[in-house]
């Protein structure tokens, strides 16, 4: 076991982990983060997409050991009480999100595309998430998500 | 005002946004056990033995084999036509027929334990021949079920071949067309968990899109009481057709029976890739005729459908395509045989449209075939075959009874949305220059069925303290947002805000019947349950007023717009939803503000067209779909956000079928495709934008005149696509395209127009 | 899928990273992970000990060092995409970095890690073949240079001696190049990829899953410095290649891609 401390939505936390454990284990099974998904198991699907520093990261190809030290956002720390994030209510509003499973990782995604690239094309939306798979939309609203949330200005 | 047919953002959302989904992984399950499954490695072979020495010398593991199963086998569904002697043990024993078949369960503390446990566990396989294709397959030469005889799994139509089908025709053309067999890939890999309570009593929590009949299949399957068996759907991240109960879900409620504790399980996605049913998989021989003028005068369809190593649901769906096949067309004289065939490969049932997408890819490529042979437009070729206007209910001499539509008045609505002369001249213009960039366009006309086979769906309506509603409904949504827009349909029956109605599903305990969410007969069926359900409530809660106003009920009426009783022609006294709640409430009678409603009905019949413009690199073989314009009518729209949302997600599954997913086996049956790298999957980045274009012949079938619209995208892209590619490729002597048609598919096609 | 057991160090230092490497054969290094951890995951390879670089932060750098231009094994993809110094002299690399799977993977993907792995398929491989860039390790008995060359000896197996860790890549400053590759879908690995660039005045051309490593397109280039017009040159491109047979792609299909990609890249440059 190995020792580790990061923080997680701003909290600070310690917690003694095997270095097998990646990062999305350890944030659903040992923080009872459960807003990361699993999807795939050869990094395709970006359901378990988080924030690792500001950037956006697959949690499934991180091993916690790899995040001690770090600073991690997950889904669960972007909203402001009942506030949902820009990005979050984009979402909502122009209806990207069906049965939510990829959710948290394209939101998670988005915020790291908007902070890189505030202002993107069509195109430079589509390719800023073709790390994020989702059988329930076909795309179309969540790119009309991306494009109202940079309108918004996040 | 109504609050019907308005994009009501969903109700649902702010869990799901905030990652507050109760997948069934994410359930809380104090001391549940591990569950990982052992697959077979080979696609065909006789298992000698299971030795277990290596994996339970482990700490806390267990691990069960075929042998220990005392329940089972499965049959294939008891539906006409279907072979039933073709059982699925629940864990192989004998043999493994495909790779993916359970060989062996292990029971663990913790998931990876399991995962290291399951790699020692030896099993000892005899390799035996694999039969792959279907049509090896109806060669019976290799049987997957030797007591059985035959590999023949289900038979639909009719062998028997009129000669003079086709006397008349100027022009007949044949080709073969397979509609390629995919995986479902709902983002949520299954998820199953169970506890047996103190009281005997199971309680099982799976990620299905049918809570109800899993309750009824899994109780008669164990020999239970259904009363003695809770089922929970929670939150279900997907499921297109795929998530039914299987051998999985059994088997953890089997070992939470013989463990004596909670036990759960998760696939992975590679586990997934195998063990989730797959779908279409078929294969069409079709022949069409008509006159030089372009009238179709006849069309005969011969279906070879590989149903995977089990038949489950796949092997009958090609009666489902027989009933489809005529199309939008007024075809005089169909002909269709079936058969479905047993293969060592992953079994296949429903995937989003199920027997209806093989049809409209039959029909519209075996028009556009028609078309170029005659040298004629394919829309102008269409608009001779339509069904007119005004010829509904119009019945198909393959018995589909539509009950409305306007198939033309949907062609000229897309062709105009697309600007489809300009389109033309583009290409012409393009074609011109030359250039390795090319254009096609490509059309697709379709119908679809839904609430295919009669369904009932169960609605309830109950009025709270507070005066608020809570609607419980037997559909299950899984992504199609029943909680709105059976709010929406409940709110306004009863004239209340939406954000006082509730709407409850899923859990078998308190939802008193259902059949689930499939078929895209939810909003048509339950929906119109849940109206009439709140109807009567209205009826209730008008007699209760009656009696405090002491008037009769008939003169008691609902102002909707205020959610307010009175009686009629007297604004005051009046009482709103929650005073009249609390009154009954302190007299004891708010249990009368509660109705329950069956709804049955027959089917409906959406429909719509679908242009598709592709860009094809005629050096590579590399499509890229530029434009899919779609025009898909289902009626009625209740939410037409939500609407457009099930049609967006359609059209990406046919646009994937089309030019990128394929599951591909081996000539052993290992298979090639069984992860998300191998397996083509598209992103945000393969895909453009959809023009959905709306439009709404409504069905006098129910009261809210709504069809289901969940698979109808689906159904119009895929062929449209395929369309336009090969409208890209005739100038190159090209006229025939394997899907996905797309990179090499493309490229040897123009290889051997060249040759 | 969870990976197989392994124990878990922490390097300070390259040189400490040397040394941890020596405590056990089936010992692998850590740096972005996008190309190990995944066979972890799925359990095709299964080291006993990781030793994890990820930190040295003292390889990540792009530096003009005169006529070559150096760069840290562990820069990460993203990095290389957005460098001034390699869009200005190397633009190729960025080109082809923002290429290279999604925008999570090229947070995390490193230069060193992905051309350490030696697999045909990575896009930056066959860019530092095509440039005879000049490969800095370090190892037990201190520092060599493997020349690009020579350092892809199969598929997957590469000039690093067991001990040693890669620190530095040196490409030459180019005059024009360029990087196309056909994909299924665009996260995919490349189905076929062809660098091409002038380097000193030479036209030098690479092949990505077009055999068991990178390959330089030697016919290609020759016809090239003999006069040959694109066309006719590329029509070389598939000489002395083995590329594979797969769901994305037969080897016939490569080829001919190869032959049209080689083309278009000569066209461009």
């Amino acid at each position: 076991m190995t020792r580790i401390a990061l923080t997680v939505n701003g909290s600070h936390c310690e917690a003694d982990v095997e270095p097998r454990q990646l990062l999305a284990y350890f944030l659903r099974e040992q923080l009872e983060l459960k807003g990361t998904n699993i999807g795939c198991d050869t990094s395709s699907c970006g359901a378990c997409t988080v924030l690792l520093d500001g950037e956006s990261v697959k949690s499934c190809t991180v091993f916690a050991v790899q995040a001690d030290g770090c600073d991690v956002t997950t889904v669960e720390g972007l909203a402001d009480g009942d506030e949902l994030h820009p990005v979050q209510q984009a979402f909502h509003e122009k209806h990207a999100l069906q049965c939510g499973y990829c959710t948290p990782g394209f939101v998670m995604a988005t915020v790291s595309l908007l902070k890189e690239n505030p202002n993107p094309s069509e195109e430079e939306i589509r390719h800023g998430l073709e790390g994020n798979l989702c059988r329930c939309t076909g795309y179309h609203n969540i790119v009309r998500a991306v494009q109202a949330a940079a309108r918004a200005g996040t | 005002m109504s609050i019907l047919g308005n994009r009501v953002l969903r109700k649902e959302d702010p869990r799901f946004l905030r990652g507050e989904g109760s997948y069934v992984e994410n359930l809380p399950l104090e001391g549940a056990l591990n569950v990982t499954f052992v697959r077979s490695l080979f696609a065909h072979a006789r298992i000698g033995g299971v030795d277990t020495t290596a994996a339970e010398a482990l700490p806390d593991v267990q691990v069960f084999t075929g042998a220990d199963i005392d329940v089972g086998p499965l049959g294939p569904p008891p539906l006409p036509g279907l072979e039933q002697g073709m059982k699925r043990p629940l864990v192989a024993v004998d043999v493994a027929r495909f790779v993916g078949d359970i060989v062996a369960i292990v029971v663990s503390e913790g998931r990876a334990a399991g995962e290291d446990a399951a790699e020692l566990v030896l099993v000892d396989y005899d390799p035996l021949q694999a039969v792959v294709r279907p049509a090896d397959s109806v060669k019976d030469e290799v049987l997957l079920f030797p007591e059985v005889g035959t590999n023949v799994a289900g038979r639909s139509g009719s062998p028997e071949h009129d000669e003079s089908l086709f006397d008349g025709c100027d022009v007949v053309v044949s080709d073969t067309i397979v509609s390629q067999r995919m995986a479902p890939c709902p983002l949520e890999p299954r998820s199953a968990a169970a506890e047996v309570g103190p009281d005997g009593r199971i309680t099982a929590w799976f990620s299905t899109q049918t809570p109800h009949q899993d309750r009824m299949v899994l109780a008669m399957t164990l020999g239970l009481d259904p009363a003695d068996v809770r089922v929970i759907a929670p939150d279900v991240g997907g499921g297109f057709g795929a998530k039914m109960l299987g051998a999985e879900e059994i088997l953890v409620v089997w070992l939470a029976r013989r463990t004596g504790r909670p036990v759960r399980w998760t696939e992975t996605r590679s586990e997934s890739m195998v063990a989730l049913p797959h779908g279409r998989a078929q294969r069409a021989d079709y022949t069409i005729g008509g006159t030089r003028d372009g009238k179709v005068l006849a069309y005969r369809l011969d279906v070879l459908q590989d149903s995977g190593a089990y038949p489950v649901l796949g092997a009958f769906l090609p009666n489902l395509t027989a009933l489809m096949a005529s199309g939008v067309y007024a075809i005089p004289r169909i002909e269709f045989e079936g058969r479905s065939v047993v293969t060592n490969t992953t079994p296949i049932s429903a995937f989003r449209g199920a027997g209806r997408p093989e049809a409209s890819q039959a029909i519209e490529r075996a028009l556009d075939a028609f078309a170029a042979e005659l040298e004629l437009d394919p829309a102008a070729v269409r608009r001779k075959n339509f069904i007119p206007k005004d010829a509904f209910p119009y019945t198909t001499v393959t018995h589909a009874a539509y009950d409305s539509g306007d198939y033309e008045g949907a062609l000229d609505l897309v062709l105009r949305s697309a600007g489809y002369d300009d389109l033309r001249a583009e290409q012409r213009q393009r074609r011109e220059q030359g250039g390795a960039k090319q254009l096609g366009i490509g059309l697709s006309s379709y119908v679809e069925i839904t609430n295919g086979i009669d369904e009932t769906e169960f609605g309830e309506v109950e009025i709270t303290a507070d005066g608020g509603a809570i609607v419980r409904t037997g559909s299950f949504s899984h992504g199609q947002g029943h909680e709105t827009t059976f709010a929406m349909i409940a709110a306004q029956q009863l004239g209340l805000p939406i954000e006082q109605v509730t709407v409850h599903k899923g859990d078998t305990d308190e939802i008193a019947k259902g059949t689930g969410t499939y078929g895209s007969k939810s909003t048509q069926i339950g929906g119109m349950a849940a109206r009439l359900a709140a109807d009567d409530v209205v009826e209730r809660a008008k007699q209760l007023v009656a009696d405090y106003f002491e008037a009769s009920p008939a003169d008691i009426a609902l102002d909707h717009a205020l959610g307010r009783f009175r009686v009629v022609d007297a604004p005051e006294p009046s009482l709103s939803w929650p005073e009249l709640a609390a009154r009954a409430a302190a007299d004891e009678r708010l249990g009368e503000l509660k109705a329950a409603h069956d709804f049955k009905s027959s089917p409906t019949f959406p429909f719509g067209a679908h242009v598709a413009v592709v860009e094809v690199d005629v050096e590579t073989g590399q499509v890229e779909l530029l434009r899919l314009v779609a025009v898909d009518d289902a009626g009625t729209l209740i939410n037409p956000l939500v609407a457009e949302g099930q049609v967006h997600g359609g059209i990406a599954t046919g646009v994937a079928q089309a030019l990128y997913e394929q599951v591909v086996y081996d000539d052993d049956g290992n298979p090639l495709t069984s992860t998300f790298l191998g397996y083509a999957f598209p992103s945000a980045a393969d895909l453009p934008l959809w023009e959905a274009v709306e439009m709404e012949t409504p069905t006098p079938v129910n009261a809210l005149g709504a069809k289901g619209i969940g698979e109808s995208g689906t159904i119009g892209a895929t062929p449209a696509v395929l369309n336009a590619v090969l409208d890209a490729l005739a100038p190159y002597g090209v006229r025939h395209v394997d899907m996905p048609a797309n990179g090499e598919n493309v490229w040897r096609a123009i290889q051997e127009a060249k040759a | 899928m969870i990976p197989a057991a392994f124990e878990y160090e922490r390097a300070g230092s390259v040189d400490e990273a040397v040394s941890l490497l020596g405590r056990d054969e089936d010992a692998k290094l850590l740096a972005g992970g996008h190309s190990l951890i995944p066979l972890l995951r799925l359990r095709f390879a299964r080291p006993s000990l990781l030793v994890d670089i990820g930190r040295l932060d003292e390889l990540r750098y792009v530096r003009d060092d005169g006529d070559r231009i150096a760069i840290g094994a562990l820069t990460r993809h993203a990095e290389l995409v957005r460098d001034p110094l390699l869009a200005q002299h190397c633009a190729l690399i960025g080109k082809a970095a923002a290429g290279i799977g999604d925008p999570q993977v090229r947070h995390r993907g490193t230069i060193g890690g992905s051309i350490a792995h030696g697999d045909p398929a990575s896009d930056l491989a066959t860019i530092v073949l095509t440039l005879d860039a000049e490969l800095v390790v370090r190892g037990p008995s201190g520092e060599r240079t493997i020349s690009a060359a020579e350092f892809f000896a199969g598929m997957f197996v590469t000039a690093l001696a067991p001990q040693e860790v890669l620190t530095e890549i040196r490409v030459p400053k180019v005059q024009a190049g360029t990087y196309l590759k056909i994909e299924r879908r665009a996260q995919d690995w490349a189905t076929v990829g062809v660098a091409a660039a002038r380097v000193d005045g030479r036209v030098q051309v690479g092949l990505t899953s077009m055999g068991a490593t990178p390959l330089r397109a030697q016919g290609v280039e020759a016809a090239v410095a003999g006069g040959a017009p694109p066309a006719d040159a590329a029509a070389l491109a598939a000489d002395g290649t083995m590329p594979p047979s797969d769901v994305n792609g037969s080897a016939e299909y490569r080829a001919d891609l190869a032959r049209v990609l080689v083309r278009r890249a000569l066209e461009q440059l």
